[in-house]
């Protein structure tokens, strides 16, 4: 459960996200998503370990070199954390129908009596 | 199937637009946001407070046996019958601050009727608080149900 805390404040970062943006459509080594940057190399480096901490992104060593790419079935996960949200208000709202038929029921009702 | 209640939540804004679809007529469903009998059946909450009109409050309170288990309140800036209303609302005990609410009510035939929320947070981080409860209530609820099955089995 803290995992997914922290993926959500993982990608509460503008500057998180736009390395996501950036290794979406390829994978890239620390220094080449350094360059898009005018942080600090360590600053970077340091949003490089919470993305891969939170398993947002994955680090493959090709010869010397570490490359990141986007962990995509964690992505999708986030989309899903929203759902069941949506499903609250999606029970409320159903029994605000239901609620809402029975009282022009009761209201019909009593009109026709008078 | 088309949902009927749609949210969205776009990635680096603190607000968010809930849309749903109601068969009912439009002064049916603004009368379920303006009665506080009717907001207490399907809001499932007792009102304390209610008084729908503009600058006025409302006070809610749910209890789990006898136990105050949630507790919210705010004020109404605008209250225009099936129309529109603006207000702020505000979970007591919670991370996520106040928030600023726009309903807007719309015919749109002479038996169906839609509500678009638009709630605006204090920032992405208190939003983020808001979108994870529900997911966390989900979460401890399957764990309480494994944890029944488990003090089953010993």
């Amino acid at each position: 459960m803290n995992l997914r805390r922290d993926v959500f404040q993982a990608i509460a970062d503008p500057t998180r996200r736009a390395i996501l943006l950036l290794v979406a459509s390829q994978a890239m080594t620390a220094g080449a998503i350094a360059a898009n940057f005018e942080t600090a190399r360590p600053t970077v480096s340091k949003h490089l370990q919470i993305l891969t901490e939170c398993e947002l992104l994955r680090q493959e060593q090709n010869g010397r070199e570490v490359y990141y790419q986007l962990n995509a079935p964690k992505m999708k996960e986030i989309a899903d954390f929203i759902e069941p949200f949506r499903k609250m208000w999606d029970d409320r709202f159903n029994k605000l129908e239901i609620v809402m038929k029975k009282y022009k029921k009761i209201d019909n009702g009593t009109k026709n009596k008078h | 199937m088309e949902q009927k209640t749609n949210i969205n939540a776009q990635e680096g804004k603190q607000d968010l637009i809930i849309t749903r679809v109601f068969d009912l007529p439009l002064d049916l469903l603004f009368k379920a946001y303006e009665e506080p009998e009717l907001v207490e059946q399907w809001m499932g909450t007792k009102v304390l407070k209610m008084e729908s009109k503009k600058h006025g409050a409302y006070a809610i309170e749910t209890s789990h046996n006898g136990k105050v288990m949630f507790r919210a309140n705010g004020t109404i800036h605008d209250f225009i019958p099936n129309q529109k209303i603006v207000r702020t609302f505000e979970m007591e005990n919670m991370p996520i601050g106040v928030q600023l609410e726009f309903l807007e009510f719309e015919k749109l035939s002479d038996d169906r009727s839609q509500l678009t929320m638009q709630i605006i947070y204090q920032s992405e981080q208190h939003r983020a608080e808001q979108l994870k409860m529900p997911f966390a209530y989900g979460i401890n609820i399957a764990h309480n149900k494994l944890q029944e099955i488990l003090n089953h089995l010993k």
